[in-house]
């Protein structure tokens, strides 16, 4: 029975990890750039839903889809503003302006009297309820996660599939040039997906918030998606999905069964070993350069 | 202006190109030499903790700037080196064979995570190489019979074959003289055949592979001798700090020694120094600054990490040569006086080299 209720647990975690890690990919298919701000982004959704539901007293149905809105803005300038300016340099100097935000996001929250620097609680509606399934008592705030993230995905999947905008952006992620071409905007573009991978982190961090506290640090969390889009083989976004949940459920059974200390290095041992024997992922074909 | 004339190939390769290089680093030199006797403690200190960031700058330029691979872990093997250094002066060696076994024990680390840069590349490998540090700070903290675990550990005194010291002028002196030790080395080094493989494997593996330079040695080798470095310069940071923990060789110290060659400048030694210069100074600015500032920024805490995000994003959007380019610039101003054009050290913009397979 314990051993379902990790199951679970990993489960909640891992489409966590997903949700951040749905960002990267976004991210890396359009613009080959690594956005290493995406924790940071999560940070910040977290927060700013904080704000909006405890300081400024708005009820918790109008705060999520407030922040969401925000947070997609804020992405989009993001990309306007520093990323888009440098794409074409090395992919490393991108790396580093991201960090490079993703340090002023932390001081910046840090800076906000009483707030940045003490744990918070985020006040959900459905907080300390929980549900029975034959014996399993599973907290609502972990059943949510993955609900959402399910729901998520496939309003993911059916934008890439059906909507205008959707297939543009598969045309651009697999040749810019060529889309570019056929009258595709694909600066406007890479400004969306920024700002897509901005919401879906905010999700992240709205569906995160209640499990664990907020504080300016929780960022740090982002780390482990790395891990999650690398098992899922980095361009695809189911396997972002089922990476993250792999990630979750490993780190959670490792805590449960091994001895203390392997949970925290679990996600990155399985990263290193995926490195040695399957570079391109779970979902990634074997391809070869070709000189 | 100054004009050489090349009188022998030797010239082409000397580390001092002309008297004005033996002038002005003789002047540093002694400058630095006469320092704990002039300055303050505490400014010789900062200098200490300069040098000795210096040293880690350097190894990380050699594996980022010269070679190309990005690490971003690399402050777990400052931390191996800091830690076998704290257990081998407790257990009463002498500091020099101390200082040797860490910087071996460092390269050994560095060696096994260079193996998979020879499968991976780009962006997997610094992903890689962030994972194994987690890994390596993780066995740091769980081994609590060696390392004191999160409790820290306490490192003792330099042990010169019998004679303690804790003298902090010593100590400085002993940073300096190794200081330019490395230094001249990693010169030595990049001129060296395999300094030049180095270069050609960053410049293009492709090439440099048909020019018959074995991708799995160097790239191991600059791996290694890279987290050698990193491994002396956390050696001396322990006799530094007299107590270390395993956190302050996590994550945000490795992202912190990336600024130092982000900032100082990608692909110069002078970089190392000039950035190792920022990241020590700029706290010490912040707190002389924060009398003058109104309280509600002055006073809070992450005003140091704003600082150092927002001279990140300045330097890679608009100085992406780091410090040390700037310097180039406004040097060669003053050489050309009237004849410097505006574009005439414009970067030409290097494409980025698609990862991307299909």
């Amino acid at each position: 029975m314990h051993f379902l209720q990790q199951v679970i647990n990993g489960i909640a975690q891992g489409c966590i990890y997903g949700l951040i890690a749905i960002g990267f990919v976004l991210i890396y298919k359009a613009t080959e750039t690594v956005s290493f701000v995406q924790g940071e982004l999560m940070m910040l959704g977290a927060f700013l839903g904080l704000v909006l539901i405890t300081v400024l007293g708005i009820p918790y149905w109008l705060a999520v889809p407030a922040t969401l809105l925000a947070m997609m803005a804020f992405g989009f300038l993001v990309e306007r503003v520093a990323i888009s300016p440098i794409l074409g340099e090395p992919a490393f100097s991108i790396v580093m302006l991201t960090l490079g935000i993703g340090y002023v996001a932390r001081g910046a929250v840090m800076m906000i009297p009483e707030l940045g620097t003490e744990l918070q609680v985020l006040p959900v509606p459905y907080r300390d309820q929980s549900v029975a399934i034959g014996g399993l008592i599973i907290g609502m705030e972990r059943l949510v996660v993955p609900a959402v993230t399910a729901a998520l995905c496939l309003m993911l999947y059916l934008m890439f599939r059906f909507t205008r905008i959707g297939v543009a952006m598969q045309a651009a992620s697999q040749s810019q040039s060529a889309a570019y071409y056929m009258g595709i905007p694909v600066r406007r573009l890479n400004g969306l997906v920024w700002g897509m991978a901005a919401g879906v982190a905010a999700i992240a961090g709205l569906l995160l918030a209640p499990i664990v506290m907020i504080d300016s640090n929780m960022g740090f969390i982002g780390l482990k998606a790395f891990p999650a889009a690398v098992v899922g083989g980095m361009a695809s976004l189911p396997g972002a999905v089922v990476g993250g949940v792999t990630i979750g459920v490993i780190e959670s059974l490792a805590g449960y069964l091994l001895p203390e200390g392997f949970k925290d290095v679990a996600a990155y041992v399985v990263v290193l070993i995926m490195l040695m024997v399957r570079p391109n992922g779970l979902f990634g074909g074997e391809v070869r350069k070709k000189v | 202006m100054r004009f050489i004339f090349k009188t022998s190939y030797d010239q082409d390769i000397r580390l001092a190109r002309h008297s004005g290089y033996v002038f002005w680093y003789g002047l540093l030199l002694a400058a630095l030499s006469v320092a704990p006797f002039v300055l303050p403690v505490y400014w010789s200190s900062l200098i200490t903790m300069t040098m000795i960031y210096g040293i880690v700058g350097l190894g990380l330029m050699l594996l980022s700037g010269f070679t190309g691979l990005f690490s971003i872990g690399h402050a777990a093997f400052m931390g191996v080196g800091a830690y076998m250094q704290g257990v081998l002066t407790a257990q009463g060696w002498p500091f020099p064979f101390a200082l040797a076994a860490s910087m071996v024990s460092s390269a050994a680390v560095g060696a096994v995570v260079g193996l998979p840069a020879l499968r991976v590349r780009g962006l997997y490998l610094a992903i890689a190489t962030l994972a194994f540090a987690f890994i390596v700070q993780e066995v740091i903290v769980r081994w609590e019979s060696v390392t004191g675990g999160n409790r820290g550990m306490a490192v003792g005194m330099i042990n010169l074959f019998g004679w303690k010291t804790g003298s902090p002028i010593v100590f400085y002196y002993i940073c300096f003289a190794l200081t330019v030790l490395t230094t001249l080395g990693v010169l030595n080094l990049l001129r060296s055949p395999t300094g030049r493989a180095f270069v050609a494997i960053r410049d293009s593996e492709v090439s440099a592979q048909s020019m018959g330079v074995t991708l799995a040695y160097y790239k191991t080798l600059s791996f290694a001798v890279s987290a050698s470095l990193a491994g002396l310069g956390g050696a001396l940071s322990a006799h530094m700090l007299r107590f270390i923990t395993p956190d302050q060789f996590g994550i945000v110290q490795s992202i912190d020694l990336l600024l130092i060659v982000m900032i100082g400048g990608l692909g110069s030694i002078h970089g190392a120094f000039f950035g190792a210069l920022f990241l020590i100074l700029t706290p010490q600015v912040i707190a002389l600054s924060k009398d003058y500032l109104p309280p509600a920024i002055g006073q809070t805490v992450g005003l140091q990490s704003v600082l150092y995000g927002l001279v990140l994003i300045a330097f890679v959007l608009f100085e992406p040569t780091g410090i040390y380019g700037r310097w180039v610039k406004i040097r060669t101003w003053f050489e050309l006086a009237p004849l410097y054009r505006k574009n005439l050290l414009k970067r030409q913009r290097r494409f980025q080299k698609t990862e991307r397979l299909t």
